[in-house]
This record gives C-alpha cells, structure tokens and sequence, in this order.
C-alpha cells in the first residue's frame, strides 16, 4: 500500500491555489522551520465571502496536501464556514491521513484560523478569543511554541 | 529508474543469487544432520565461512553468522557488557551518530546500570584516535564505533581507535555494515576485535550477516536454542543466505579499489554539481568518505516532499527529515554533526552503485536541482530567509 492516498498524491503532485495574495485582507502562519513544516495562508475577504485564497507550504508532502485542499474547501465560502473549517474535515476531504501526518490537516486548521484573526484585527471585527487564540498549540510537540 | 539508496541495500548479484539456487533447490539438507546429504551442507557452510574469513583477515571459527548486522551489534555489544559487569567494569564508549543498532541497544544497557560515554564526531563527522584514547577509564569494558557512518559516509580511523584500545586492554567493536565490501578490512591489521557486517549491502541477500569475534571474546547468545554455530546462535543456519553473503562479499572484495575509483569519480562528480545549488551543503567529510556517498542539506525545503517528486523522476533516494523517520526529530547523524533542526529537514542522501552511470549523476543533479527550486519558490520559510526574515545557515 502507497503511503498515501491518490487525492493526497494529487494535490501534493498539483497544489491548488499556490502563490502569495499582495495587499492581502489576512495573513496566518502555523508551524515553524524547527518542527519541519509551516503553513502560510493568504485570504482575500469581500462582503464577508473569501474571494481568493493562497498558500505557500513548506513540509512533507501531506503538509503541501493538506494546505491545497484546505483552500479548495474555503474558496468562495463565508467566513464563517471557514471559521467552521476542521483538521477532520480536510482529512476526509483527502480521503485520510497517516496517523503521523494528521498534525499537517490541524497546521492547515489553524493557519486559516489565524488568518481570519488577523483580518478580525485588522477591522476591528469581534471574535471569541478561544476560537482564535494568539498562538495555536504546536502541532507536534504541545507546547505554545517550539522555535527555538 | 536511477537507484540513488545503495546505502539503505543493494542489488543482488548474479554471483550471489548462483551460488544460493543450489542450496534452495537440490541441496536442502540440514547441516545438523549425520547422514552425507546434511553433511554436504554442513561442507558447504564451513567453506562459506573461510572465505569470509579470508576476507576479513580471520580465522573461520571466528565467524558467526547471524540474521544480519543488528544482530550482530547486538549480540557483541551484550556480549562485551557481561564480561565487563563480571569485572565490575561498566563502562562503554560509542559515538553520538552510530546505527540505532548499537544505539538502542547502548539504551537498554543504560538502563541496566551501564554507563555511555557519547564521543563528538564534530562537523566533518569524524572522531579521532585521541578522543577515545581520552575518553577510555578503569571501568571501560568496550569501545564500539562504526567503520563508515550510513547517512553521510564518513569513515573513522578505525585502524588508529583499534590500536588505542588494544594497548589499554578494552574489547573494540565496529559496526562495517556500510564498509564491508566497499573498504578494505583486515581485523588483525585495524585491532578489531569484533565487527558486524551485513550482506545485502554489498550485493548479497537480506536477512543475513557475521559476527566476527576474535576468538579470545566470549560470547554470549542472543539467540537461544541448538548448538550451531559453537552453540553461540541457534537455530538452523540459513545455508543459501550464508553461500550468497560468501559469494557476494569475495566478489566484492576482489574488486574494492576498482569500484572505488570508478565510485569516487561519480561522487565527486555529483558533489560539484550539487555544491552549485546555492544555500546547501555538503554534510561530512569530502575525502574520509565513502566512494558511494552523497549527502546534502538544502535550506528551505523539507527531504520527504523532497524524495516524493524525485520518485516522481524516478529517482530512488533517502532523507534524514523527521516526516521520512515518523518521529518528531529529524536524523540523530545530522544533529550529531552540528546541523539544526530546520537544516536537518531538508537532506538528501544519494547512494551511488556500481550500475550508475555518468549520466545517471548528470540526470541526479538536474532532479535535484529542479525539485529543490520548485519547493523553495512554495515555501514561506525560503521566503523569509530570501527577505532576511530569518538568517541563513549556509554560505550562498
């Protein structure tokens, strides 16, 4: 058996929506160089609708699959059906994970969460500050943050 | 398909797979057994074993084979440790960088009331004489360093570390798993007085190896059971395994200075054209290296998207990154040589063969080139280092 599923092969072997939005209306980045993989999610906000999203990822290939099809399922959408967005859902969306990869679907998770933060700041918009807190916990290790 | 992972194993030889299709088809006696069809086997096993022995510059009743070069570590480091506790000397030296072979079985002696002593094998990855000369105490009981590391290649001064341990009296084990074969090896000559080898890196089976212990070492059994082997490994000998690690390490030993010659030039080749991606580096020694061994870190990039497109490419290759480990650090040899963990992330390991063409490394280095750029030009944190949001490692 492949180590992963051809939707995942897919979107690693053809990432969705690569690049970097300019003058983007929320920027959010999970993870960090010394656990292997960060994600950076770049969200283009009208009328409270996610009219374009990018990514830029590095890390394994689940990483890069997970950030492309984690903007696929929020393009187009309301805010706050990618507010609703879970790891679970990109998971399945990817028809699953390695369990040792399912930490990649909640970096995808949690870079949309702290780019809609940052568009919420931005504006001025009130959010629940335990659905978006300043500093996810990192995926692989549990702490706050593992930069060192 | 260009097979860049002769380090993880090998192709087997036509000379191995002839010498075991006797032994899988008309010639299945056990060599236990008194009648002459088990003791054509039993011929056939002890011929196997002076040639080995001729290899490694031993004698045959030194040579014990084992499923392969784990147990083999395993079984010399265990045995070593109950002679020293019997001395009351509980003590062992190693290297931070050996296979986990030697490693975790270090662990368990750890836990057992041993204690490790861990040599630095600084940035180029190579430990010195006077390093274990200095490091070797009272109570030391062995001393066990690998021949040739099996990430970056580099080889130890095994012949110098030999001659230390034997003028201080303590056991000297080398893991030659990677340099059986490859490297020229005489265990009377280097003061090696137990080493591991495995043969399906050199073009012989899986599932089998030697231990060679020098015949004043007692050991100890890992395997429990019958008496084969001097009743020093159970279990009835894998005889077309044993004559395709016979046939495969004569063979490779024959022609050790050839294929080096040959290696080194494609190694050397694919360095130079690796060393011109820029922000990457090249991880141990240059020259103390094996003929067949290519190991990079490139900044940016992390190794298991990495070998996904090459295998894309159809190139066959390895990483030290944690996603390739499934654990959450990356490769224990790269840490040990002084990289960081965002560096360690992105390595390649290229193994080159005696089948590799030059236009197999002309091929590699364009691979490489054009997967590390694609992956750079994804990733935000090549970006940051591009914008000196983060520094670089590396010299450009």
């Amino acid at each position: 058996m492949a180590l992963y599923s051809e939707k995942v092969m897919d979107h690693f072997r053809n990432p969705r929506n690569v690049g970097v939005i300019e003058n983007a209306d929320g920027v959010g980045e999970a993870g960090n160089p010394v656990c292997g993989d960060i994600m950076k999610i770049y969200l283009k906000i009208d009328n409270d609708i996610i009219t374009d999203v990018k990514f830029e990822t590095f890390g394994c290939g689940s990483a890069i699959a997970s950030s492309s099809m984690a903007t696929e399922l929020i393009k187009g959408k309301p805010i706050s059906e990618a507010a609703a967005l879970t790891n679970k859902a990109v998971t399945e969306a990817l028809d699953g994970l390695p369990a040792h990869k399912l930490h990649c679907s909640v970096l995808a998770e949690e870079a949309i969460k702290l780019a809609l933060k940052d568009y919420f700041d931005k504006n001025g918009i009130e959010y629940d500050k335990n659905e978006f807190p300043d500093e996810p916990h990192c995926a692989h290790c549990g702490e706050g943050s593992c930069d060192t | 398909m260009i097979y860049a992972d002769n380090a993880a194993t090998t192709k087997m030889s036509r000379t191995a797979i002839d010498a075991m299709l006797p032994y899988m088809d008309e010639l299945y006696g056990n060599p236990s057994s008194l009648y002459s069809f088990g003791q054509q086997a039993k011929e056939a096993l002890e011929s196997a074993r002076e040639r080995v022995a001729s290899c490694l510059g031993c004698e045959p009743r030194e040579i014990t084979f084992t499923s392969g070069g784990s147990e083999a570590d395993n079984q010399a480091i265990f045995s070593a440790a109950k002679s020293g506790e019997k001395k009351g000397k509980k003590h062992i030296i190693t290297t931070a960088f050996e296979h986990h072979a030697v490693l975790h079985t270090l662990d368990k002696l750890k836990k057992q009331g041993f204690e490790i002593t861990l040599l630095d094998v600084h940035a180029n990855g190579l430990v010195t004489a006077e390093q274990v000369a200095d490091a070797i105490r009272e109570d030391t009981c062995l001393v066990t360093i690998m021949f040739a590391n099996n990430e970056i290649g580099t080889i130890q001064p095994i012949a110098e570390i030999g001659k230390v341990c034997r003028e201080k009296g303590v056991l000297f084990h080398t893991d030659a798993v990677q340099a059986a074969g490859h490297l020229h090896i005489n265990v009377k000559e280097q003061n090696i007085d137990m080493l591991s080898l495995s043969a399906h890196k050199f073009h012989g089976p899986k599932g089998i190896g030697v231990l060679y212990a020098k015949r004043d070492v007692i050991l100890d059994n890992v395997i429990n059971g019958g008496a084969q082997e001097r009743g020093k490994r159970a279990g009835t000998e894998n005889i077309p395994a044993i004559m395709g690690l016979a046939a495969a390490l004569e063979e490779a030993c024959a022609n050790i200075d050839k294929n080096a010659e040959k290696l080194t030039a494609l190694r050397d080749r694919l360095i130079e054209g690796l060393d011109k991606i820029p922000y990457g580096e090249l991880n141990g020694d240059g020259t103390s290296r094996l003929p067949s061994n290519v190991n990079f870190c490139f900044e940016g990039i992390e190794g298991e998207s990495l070998l996904l497109l090459l295998d894309d490419k159809g190139v066959c290759a390895s990483s030290g990154s944690a996603c390739t480990s499934g654990s959450l650090d990356p490769s224990h040899v790269l840490l040990a040589i002084g990289r960081p963990h965002e560096v360690a992330h992105g390595s390649l390991r290229l193994s080159l063969g005696e089948e590799t063409t030059e236009a197999d490394v002309d091929y590699l280095i364009d691979a490489v080139t054009e997967v590390v750029t694609y992956l750079r030009n994804m990733s935000p944190f090549w970006r940051d280092l591009v914008n000196g949001k983060r520094q670089h490692v590396f010299a450009e």
